[in-house]
């Protein structure tokens, strides 16, 4: 049984089957792999498990707890956070502004009326923002207007909001779109040290077989909004239905 | 002090010396003067400046910190105002019992409002809180000015629970439980404050120079002192991070477990209670509210206030509301017969030209001077009068910083 389960999930766009009886199941603390040729279902996926769209049929699981019809915030707060294709911050805000936030959020919950208490006294939300800042490298950045700050460091900056949280599942939405091989490593080796020292499950939708192979230790083909093969990463590149997916698509 | 940083405590202690001391600051030039009419020192616009003032600072909490503008905030004002005139006529003339009765229902009205309204956001929520505060408009003028007490009858709900278009009035026949139904002299009582009467004023001559201390502005003033404290609280609370959030990325804030709408909620009924205090000062001010008061005209007004003052900064709106309140009471007042005065040492033709191109933005046409400023201040200075102020700030900084380093450079020269 698995953190995340779900169960013949389909969702239908007018008269297009996004998904079709999409099976899957993620393993606590494992990094899992979702990939697949453009148009395969991956974000419509993604949008199911996180309150974005509620799927025509089957069922999505959490730790034994049905997330359909659930508000993406509540979702969120049973434990699953995200992480954007194109990094979501606040920019207006200041990075440490930005980091503050998710504490808040884990501390006070979903809602908490606090109109006459200066932020500069919640200690506790300072100082664990401070510290995930520094672990994450962009403490001396805390003043910046975090709109200033490069791609990378906003990726750096979305995923520690993310981690602030204490999720138990951190869902990826390809997070190394449109970056330089530099930086998608970078992004390659945060995301492991994050598997190593934090008890956390991470399912991670992506294009790049580099990344995939890189951190994933179970992949799911989907291809035409049905899953294809699930299977560890050795047996994935030689797949032959993998092969016919892909090569399908870009031939 | 308070509770405040250093800045905000320099802030507020700033616009507390202002305000006690508008008296004296608003009133610059001796009375017969030519000067005079520029004055704005007496009681009643002074009265304006600080309500108008607390109506911005209410308005700047939801529109500076969320983003969300609303376009019917005025319905407040109107609530505010009519709950205070029965507070008046049921009860008695003690402001204060009027002043919570106009807080209490306005925050209600907002709940309502706010509720339906903020199921959507941008140009849909602006419309939505426009077409509300029509709809108060409409019920105000006339639905809920029928006779409800029946023809037969002359008594309390003769005009209805609004008065329609000549407004809802103090009348000596008002049943008034815990107070007098009329003032000494025979004629309706005056808004008071445990015993000291609103419209009760000192004169202090100094030379040429008249100084008017009027309970009324002091109560008022100290009441907009209090709504600003408030007001920066919530600015630097966690509350007012989160509105912020919420103007920067609805998205991500949905997905970092925070649930906007009761946080949009809240905003909006603070933002709603504090133009109904703006709305009960006016009539505690001047016992008379009609329905005019709830017109898109009034509600436009507030947003040009904060817009012009600075959106988003805690200053601004009062700056705002200030500035076009003077220039509605003084601009208006000037003629074309001041005009020709101020231009006499022209020659004739010249004069009457200059005249005639001055003219159309002066008297009535004060609207034209503020939609110009307006654009101006839009265009060219995005942040209003605050951010203003600040380049004025950093230039002269800069200059000094200048001057400081040619000095140091011309200490070194002499070395060489």
């Amino acid at each position: 049984m698995g953190i995340l389960e779900v169960k013949n999930v389909g969702k239908r766009f007018g008269g297009l089957q996004a998904l079709s009886d999409v099976n899957l199941s993620v393993a606590e603390n494992t990094v899992h792999a979702i990939i697949g040729p453009n148009g395969a279902g991956k974000s419509t996926l993604l949008n199911c498990l996180v309150g974005k769209l509620i799927p025509d049929t089957g069922s999505v699981m959490f730790d034994g707890q049905s997330v359909l019809g659930r508000s993406p915030h509540e979702i969120n707060q049973m434990g699953i956070s995200r992480v954007f294709q194109t990094p979501e911050i606040f920019a207006d805000l200041s990075v440490m502004e930005n980091m503050m936030i998710p504490c808040f959020a884990k501390r006070d919950g979903s809602f908490e009326m606090n109109g006459f208490g200066a932020v500069r006294h919640q200690l506790d939300v300072i100082e664990k923002a401070k510290t995930m800042l520094e672990d994450m490298n962009l403490y001396e950045k805390r003043d910046m207007h975090a709109a200033a700050m490069s791609r990378g460091d906003k990726r750096r900056l979305e995923i520690a909001m993310c981690l602030a949280q204490e999720p138990r599942l951190l869902l990826l939405d390809e997070p190394t779109a449109g970056m330089a091989r530099a930086d998608t490593n970078n992004t390659i080796d945060l995301l492991k040290e994050i598997k190593e020292k934090r008890d956390i499950t991470i399912a991670i939708i992506e294009h790049d077989m580099h990344v995939v192979f890189s951190l994933a230790e179970r992949i799911t083909v989907l291809a035409q909004g049905t899953p294809l093969v699930e299977d560890s990463p050795e047996n994935i590149k030689g797949h032959p239905k993998v092969r016919e997916a892909y090569l399908g698509e870009s031939a | 002090m308070l509770g405040l940083e250093k800045k905000d405590t320099r802030l507020f202690l700033i616009v507390i010396g202002l305000t006690m001391l508008a008296p004296f600051l608003l009133n610059p030039f001796p009375e017969g003067s030519e000067m005079a009419q520029f004055n704005a020192g007496y009681p009643d616009l002074m009265q304006r400046f600080v309500i108008f003032g607390i109506f911005a600072i209410g308005f700047n909490i939801l529109f500076g910190l969320t983003g969300y503008l609303s376009f019917g905030h005025a319905a407040f004002l109107g609530v505010g105002s009519y709950a205070a005139m029965w507070m008046f006529k049921l009860f008695g003339m003690n402001v204060v019992p009027a002043l919570l009765l106009s807080v209490v229902l306005s925050g209600l009205f907002a709940v309502l409002i706010g509720y339906i309204s903020l199921r959507r956001s941008g140009i849909y929520f602006s419309i939505l809180t426009l077409a509300f505060a029509m709809m108060s408009y409409a019920l105000a003028y006339s639905v809920l000015a029928t006779d409800m007490d029946g023809p037969d009858k002359q008594g309390l709900m003769q005009k209805g629970l609004t008065g329609g278009e000549t407004g809802l009035q103090l009348s000596v026949q008002d049943p008034r439980i815990l107070g007098a139904k009329a003032g000494a002299d025979g004629n309706t009582p005056v808004p008071n404050f445990f015993g000291i009467e609103m419209r009760s004023a000192t004169e202090m001559n100094v030379g040429d120079w008249v100084f008017t201390f009027s309970a009324g502005y002091y109560f008022s003033a100290f009441v907009m002192l209090i709504a600003f404290y408030i007001s920066i609280r919530i600015f630097r609370s966690p509350f007012g991070m989160m509105l912020r959030a919420i103007k920067s990325n609805q998205q991500r804030l949905n997905y970092t477990g925070l649930n906007p709408k009761p946080y949009m909620l809240a905003a909006f009924v603070v933002s709603g209670m504090y133009a109904g205090l703006a709305g009960g000062l006016m009539v505690a001010m001047d016992p008379l509210a009609g329905p005019e008061r709830m017109f898109w005209t009034a509600s436009g007004e507030v947003v040009l206030m904060t817009i012009l003052g600075g959106v988003g900064t805690l200053i601004g709106p009062v700056l705002g509301a200030g500035l076009i309140k003077y220039m509605e009471n003084i601009l208006s007042k000037i003629n074309s017969e001041i005009l020709h005065q101020w231009f006499a040492w022209m020659p004739d033709g010249l004069e009457d030209l200059v005249v005639t191109l001055i003219y159309p933005f002066i008297g009535k046409g004060w609207h034209l001077t503020l939609g110009l400023m307006f654009m101006a201040v839009v265009i060219f200075l995005p942040g209003g009068l605050v951010e203003g102020g600040q380049r004025i700030m950093a230039a002269l900084r800069g200059r000094k910083a200048k001057d400081k380093k040619s000095d140091a450079d011309a200490d070194v020269k002499p070395a060489e």
